[in-house]
């Protein structure tokens, strides 16, 4: 069994934002069941920004979509329980996850322009959030509207509350997508990939952005990205995914530094320095597993240097190596 | 067409190439509506050669006109103006130029065995004589780029993202190209599989005696692969320099403000308030310099007048008056 994940000490009475325990998401098909999430639990503190990371297909988007109570259908969680902000979220019906959907939590996507209604206002769609999640009058609702466009950086709020979704440009509606995530207040915050659809300079400004909010509102931020470098410079701790299993988490510098699965260690090896120039990248050979296909034991075993005969016959667990977690048998006694 | 032969030492030169296209209302409206016509200038007045052996990219943001480079000197699209030169290949030839496209998913026939795909530009031009000679040659080159001999069989959806690329590569070696053309090559692809392809193109390089024209936004994979590197804004070419001359001492401000910007994996920025500002519209550039409204420097000349590509060292180039003037008046480049 999977531990959970410390939180840190200094907000260990505060409620978790997010509280993910032993989840696993199953997609039934025709040809058997896949199991797209596989015994996951991870925890995010109000005001912590925890980066999900991992490659195409390693389950970190599906993570999220659990949480939110969004897994297209036939996905569904097989185990484990989801809390957020205390609250027990995976039980919900769909009416009553309706309404902490958004007031609890909320979303950014990565392509702000299909995440916006294109026929309505974005001053529109502002206040229709607040007043579904909150008893504020209109006027209420618009006094917080244009609050909000100002938190996430928009010049002109008033005038932009009058525009549609196709008169800002990438940066800016991505801005405006956040304000919408905001806008009720919630305790958590899923960002997929909010940052893949933009420029480098834009990014740079998104990501400075989330780390204001989080500081100033508490908000707890669950980034989801496939960027390194971003979570090196936004998040606080970090899950490393494969093959929809978390193989390494621990905080930020620890994990980039020195990170103890073989796995982190190649994935941050073949990132190209910035700084020194290598002739050859250090490379991971062969590609992550299809579902159907997973490897017994340790996923990863077939491409690891280190695998022993132990690595194929049993997966090992989460356990605290070092500053990180990390799920390998190498540091756990041995491959053999 | 004015694309001329010529027998010269670099492998490419190309020297004051614009490419405007027509982005006008359709007739109708235009003569209902009384609207003008409207042309955006993608790519102007720009200047490169590409020395035999080496690998030369463009980085610049979406929109900057770095893929009309690409497809200009591939003759995908024809100039508006300039000239496009290819120096002498083998047995006194023209160079031969091919092109690797970004997604490896919409670059393959999904109907055609891998087989055929890379057999068929061995068969447009007839480079082998009987179909065996020409099996073996596909052979061959699926070995070149890391995969089986009984790969040519299967489909391209057998194949994995990197694998998929490798394919492209395979195809763009088949007709035994000296100039390849690579649009953002690993842009679509996880960084573990970057690594893998990167190392291919390397090797590649090393055995056939390639020459690159490199074109992307990650400034990492870049750095990795170039020998010199070109910075393009809105267009037109703001800085040119060899790598390391770029990376240690940028001049421009917008190649500062890249630089600045990228997220650093060794040493995150994680409190550095972004700079502000975004990309203009090509359709509406500024006046004189493109990137004056977002320069921390910009004098008053440079709303009026666009600076040209003048030398500040042996081999780099810079398109500003503020660097310009620096280098001419105090070695010591200006801080930003």
């Amino acid at each position: 069994m999977v531990q959970p994940i410390p939180v840190p000490e200094d907000s260990i009475n505060a409620t978790p934002a997010l509280d993910v325990q032993g989840l696993s998401v199953e997609f039934p098909t025709r040809r058997g069941v896949l199991t797209a999430i596989d015994d996951v639990s991870m925890q995010i503190a109000p005001g912590e920004i925890l980066g999900v990371v991992g490659e195409s297909g390693a389950g970190k988007s599906i993570t999220g979509l659990a949480v939110l109570g969004l897994l297209e259908h036939p996905g569904r969680i097989a185990q484990g329980a989801i809390h957020v902000g205390g609250r027990r979220v995976d039980t919900l019906s769909e009416a009553e996850l309706t309404k902490v959907r958004g007031r609890e939590m909320g979303a950014i996507f990565q392509d702000p322009l299909t995440a916006l209604n294109p026929l309505f206002t974005v001053g529109k769609q502002l206040v229709e959030t607040i007043r579904l999640h909150t008893p504020l009058s209109k006027a209420q609702a618009e006094e917080r509207a244009l609050e909000l466009l100002r938190s996430v950086g928009i010049p002109a709020p008033e005038e932009r509350l009058r525009q549609y979704p196709h008169q800002f440009s990438g940066g800016m509606r991505q801005r405006v997508v956040i304000a919408l995530a905001l806008a009720a207040g919630p305790r958590l915050i899923i960002a997929d990939e909010p940052t893949t659809a933009l420029d480098v300079s834009i990014q740079a400004q998104i990501t400075a952005l989330l780390r204001k909010l989080c500081d100033e509102t508490g908000v707890g931020i669950m980034l989801v990205t496939h960027d390194m470098g971003v979570i090196a410079e936004t998040a606080d701790r970090v899950c490393v995914m494969y093959s929809g299993r978390v193989v390494e988490s621990g905080p930020v510098s620890d994990v980039i530094h020195n990170p103890q699965h073989p796995y982190t260690k190649g994935l941050m090896a073949a990132i190209p320095s910035l700084h020194d120039r290598v002739e050859v990248l250090s490379q991971i050979d062969g590609s992550m597993p299809r579902l159907n296909a997973r490897p017994s034991g340790c996923a990863f075993h077939p491409r690891c240097p280190y695998a022993g005969a132990k690595c194929a016959a049993q997966k090992p667990p989460l356990q605290q190596v070092g500053s990180t977690r990390a799920a390998c048998w190498l540091q756990q006694g041995g491959t053999e | 067409m004015n694309v001329v032969l010529e027998d010269t030492a670099p492998a490419l030169s190309v020297s004051h190439v614009s490419k405007v296209f027509d982005v006008s209302a359709p007739w109708l409206n235009r003569v209902i509506e009384r609207r003008p016509k409207l042309y955006v200038e993608a790519v102007s007045d720009i200047s490169f050669t590409v020395e035999k052996g080496t690998c030369f990219s463009i980085v610049g943001e979406s929109g900057c006109g770095k893929s009309t480079v690409a497809r200009l000197v591939t003759g995908l699209y024809a100039t508006t103006n300039g000239d496009i030169r290819f120096g002498t290949g083998a047995k006194g030839r023209p160079i031969k130029v091919q092109m690797i496209f970004q997604d490896p998913h919409s670059s393959l026939n999904p109907r055609w065995r891998v087989g055929d795909i890379i057999a068929e530009p061995i068969r447009e031009m007839k480079l082998r004589d009987t179909e065996k000679e020409t099996l073996d040659r596909v052979r061959e080159l699926l070995e070149t780029v890391g995969l089986g001999a009984d790969d040519a069989l299967k489909y391209p959806h057998e194949f994995s993202g990197g694998q998929r690329q490798r394919i492209s590569i395979a195809r763009a070696l088949a007709s035994e190209p000296e100039l390849l053309v690579c649009d953002e090559p690993t842009s679509a692809l996880d960084v573990s599989v970057q690594a893998q392809i990167l190392n291919l193109m390397r090797r590649l390089q090393d055995e056939l005696g390639l020459t690159y024209l490199f074109i992307s936004h990650d400034l990492s994979v870049v750095r990795h692969m170039s020998n010199h590197i070109a910075v393009m804004y809105l267009g037109r070419i703001v800085e040119q320099a060899p790598v390391e001359e770029l990376f240690t001492n940028p001049q421009h401000p917008y190649s500062k403000l890249l630089l600045a910007t990228i997220p650093d994996i060794e040493n995150p920025k994680r409190r550095v308030e972004a700079q502000a500002g975004e990309p203009p519209s090509p359709l509406n550039p500024p006046s004189g310099c493109a990137f004056h409204p977002r320069c921390p420097v910009a004098l008053s000349k440079c709303s009026q007048s666009a600076p040209d590509l003048c030398p500040v060292s042996p081999e780099g180039k810079v398109a500003c008056f503020v660097a310009q003037a620096a280098e001419t008046a105090d070695p010591v480049p200006v801080a930003l």
